[in-house]
């Protein structure tokens, strides 16, 4: 950003903009941070404010690790989210890379059929895929949810990486080829390397419904060894009680592991947002 | 070692197509260039000789072996790219010495070849660096090397230097003018720019719309064109193409290049006024508006000073006038 189109007023509005949107956005998740570490009474006291010592308690926490086994759910999750999200990486990219590199017939009308995912919800189809599972004995497995959602990531991921890969230069791919790599070697060692700032725009979109998801671990995995975090949390929502304490702490702790993941990501990702507009 | 035959071949994109015939014949170590307008097939030949394209009928002949069919990698060719296509995770040695690597050369070997090729090139302070850190003229030189190292058949260059700056563009021509000679390897060049074609070329060929205009040496070119076309292409400024009926001649067009123009402020066989003057230092382009042959352009040697307004008369050099017919074509 250069300087000379920047006015102090400008600069000052902007950032008012931006950071009431930030306020706007991180108030619910300080909300949930701030009462997981408070008692009930406290909670229900003074939702607004933060833990003082006299409210300031760890009971959520204590009853989540002693409670039911979050740590199995968390790792069910995280087994989940990282595998989808590799899947979903993979055979996007190497589908993107066969739509925009290669001239087949029918080339453009696949690239349709692909990306009409994005606007079909899969859960449209939960019924057909319930019924697929259990034909296909996958019901209460892992593998079941990685199928689910590597399918219901990828119409974006073709979508998006099909644009990216349009911009990497032909000759660059074409000297590889005379070089005699092998077209392999050219996606992953050439292409890929160059299209890693959407990958990782791609990767934070997949991960984060995945990791949220509720309905498919209900459906299918509800198990108590295939239980993801978010199912898990279901535990403490009673009918009649609540433990608020309890559920509170465990969405503090399911922040944990995305946070870590788009903070590996996220320098990629503003590389990814901007390089539009440096080159 | 190093000839080149292309039959009759033809490239369709879809229902466009791109290459209507082109048949030519390179001898070993000749320098050819494919000059032509743009999107005329330039590219899209050369694709096809390096195998990155497949012809849609017709035959690639490369030292006497039909390659139609050969990968490129195995074609025993390297080509050097308008946008230099160096690799952007590899140094310049491994840049230079991937190729080699794949074919299974030894490592020796490929260091021995990079140290002929990078000291040839003024390479070797570079070699540890990624392309990223190279200027424009070095990243182009270490492609150029890349092509070196693997001792092919045949060199092909798509505009290997109309990224660079003017400067830089004479600089590298002449190191391709010194590489061919020292290398007396054969090599197809693609350019827009006259210059690089008359000056470094054994052999021009002119292409059009997907078909060989014309095939000659620079001079037999500009000498003897064989149609209105490549007369018009060679040389610069263009040549004046003047209506024959308005001159009374019996062809359809005359034309008369700027430097066999002469002008004279008193007589002459076309009387005209001056629009303008382009003042180059070694010479002066004149825009004359003429009575009889309409905008001409006149190129005078040396110093001229007119100014717009005035009326001088420009006299064509009879022995070098081309008539030519309705059909485009030169009339003896
Ligand atoms: N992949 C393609 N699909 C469809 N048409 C193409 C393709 N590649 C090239 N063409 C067409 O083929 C024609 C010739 O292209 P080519 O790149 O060979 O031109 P060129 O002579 O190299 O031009 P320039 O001097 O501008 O580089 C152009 O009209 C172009 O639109
Ligand atoms: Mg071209």
């Amino acid at each position: 950003m250069s300087t000379a189109t920047s006015s102090l007023p400008r600069t000052i509005g902007a950032h008012a903009v931006l950071l009431t949107y930030t306020v706007i956005a991180l108030f619910p998740v300080i909300i949930v941070i701030m009462n997981s570490f408070k008692s009930r009474a406290g909670i229900f006291g003074a939702p607004l404010a933060p833990p003082t010592p006299k409210t300031f308690d760890l009971i959520g926490y204590t009853t989540v690790i002693g409670q039911g086994d979050f740590i199995h759910y968390f790792q069910n999750s995280l087994v989940v989210t990282v595998a989808s999200l590799f899947f979903v990486l993979l055979f996007g990219a190497m589908a993107a890379f066969a739509l925009s590199e290669y001239r087949f017939r029918g080339n453009s009308l696949m690239g349709l059929y692909l990306a009409l995912g994005i606007m079909i919800p899969i859960r449209l189809a939960t019924v057909a895929i319930l019924q697929l599972m259990v034909t296909s004995g996958l019901v209460n497995t892992l593998t079941a949810l990685i199928l689910v959602y590597t399918a219901q990531g990828l119409p974006l991921a073709v979508f998006i990486l099909s644009e990216f890969m349009k911009q990497v230069s032909d000759d660059l791919k074409n000297a590889g080829r005379i070089d005699g790599l092998s077209e392999y070697t050219i996606f992953f060692r050439l292409v890929l390397p160059l299209v890693r700032p959407s990958m990782a725009t791609v990767a934070v979109f997949t991960m984060i419904p995945i990791w949220n998801d509720l309905w498919f671990p209900l459906i299918l995995a509800p198990s108590e060894e295939t239980k993801t975090v978010t199912l898990g949390a279901q535990l403490f929502l009673g009918q009649f009680v609540t433990n608020w304490n309890a559920i509170l702490a465990a969405l503090s702790l399911a922040i944990m592991p995305v946070l870590i993941l788009y903070v590996i990501f996220s320098r990629q990702l503003i590389r990814g947002i901007t390089s539009g507009a440096v080159k | 070692m190093g000839s080149l035959n292309i039959e009759n071949v033809k490239k369709a994109f879809g229902p466009v197509e791109v290459l209507k015939g082109i048949n030519l014949e390179v001898t070993d170590g000749e320098f050819v260039v494919f000059v032509g307008p743009s999107g005329c097939g330039k590219s899209t030949l050369l694709r096809v000789i390096a195998g990155l394209e497949d012809s849609t009928s017709g035959r690639v002949v490369i030292d006497g072996a039909d390659v139609s069919a050969t990968p490129p990698a195995k074609r025993g060719i390297a080509m050097v790219f308008q946008t230099y296509a160096l690799y952007p995770h590899l140094t310049v040695k491994n840049n230079m010495g991937l190729g080699l690597k794949q074919a299974g050369t030894p490592a020796a070997e490929i260091d021995r070849r990079i140290g002929i090729a990078s000291s040839m090139l003024s390479l070797e302070p570079y070699l540890a660096r990624r392309p990223a850190e190279l200027s424009g003229g070095q990243r182009q030189r270490v492609a150029i090397g890349r092509a070196v190292v693997r001792e092919p058949k045949l060199f092909l260059f798509d505009e290997p230097l109309s990224n660079l700056d003017a400067a830089l563009r004479v600089n590298t021509r002449l190191e391709i003018a010194q590489l061919h000679r020292r290398l007396k390897a054969t090599m197809i060049y693609v350019t827009h720019d006259q210059v690089e074609a008359m000056t470094l070329a054994d052999k021009i060929v002119v292409l059009n719309a997907g078909k060989i205009e014309q095939i000659g040496g620079p001079m037999e070119l500009y000498n003897s064109p064989a149609n209105e076309f490549v007369a018009g292409f060679i040389g610069s400024p263009k040549m004046n193409f003047v209506d024959g009926a308005r001159l009374g001649e019996t062809a359809k067009t005359i034309g008369v290049r700027p430097e066999h123009l002469t002008v004279d402020a008193k007589s002459g066989a076309w009387k005209g006024t001056v629009v303008h003057a382009e003042h180059l230092g070694a010479d002066t382009n004149l825009y004359l508006d003429c009575e009889k042959a309409g905008l001409i352009t006149v190129r005078i040697f040396g110093v001229y000073n007119a100014e717009p307004g005035a009326t001088l008369y420009a006299t064509p050099d009879p022995a070098r006038t081309y008539r030519f017919g309705a059909d485009g074509k030169v009339l003896k």
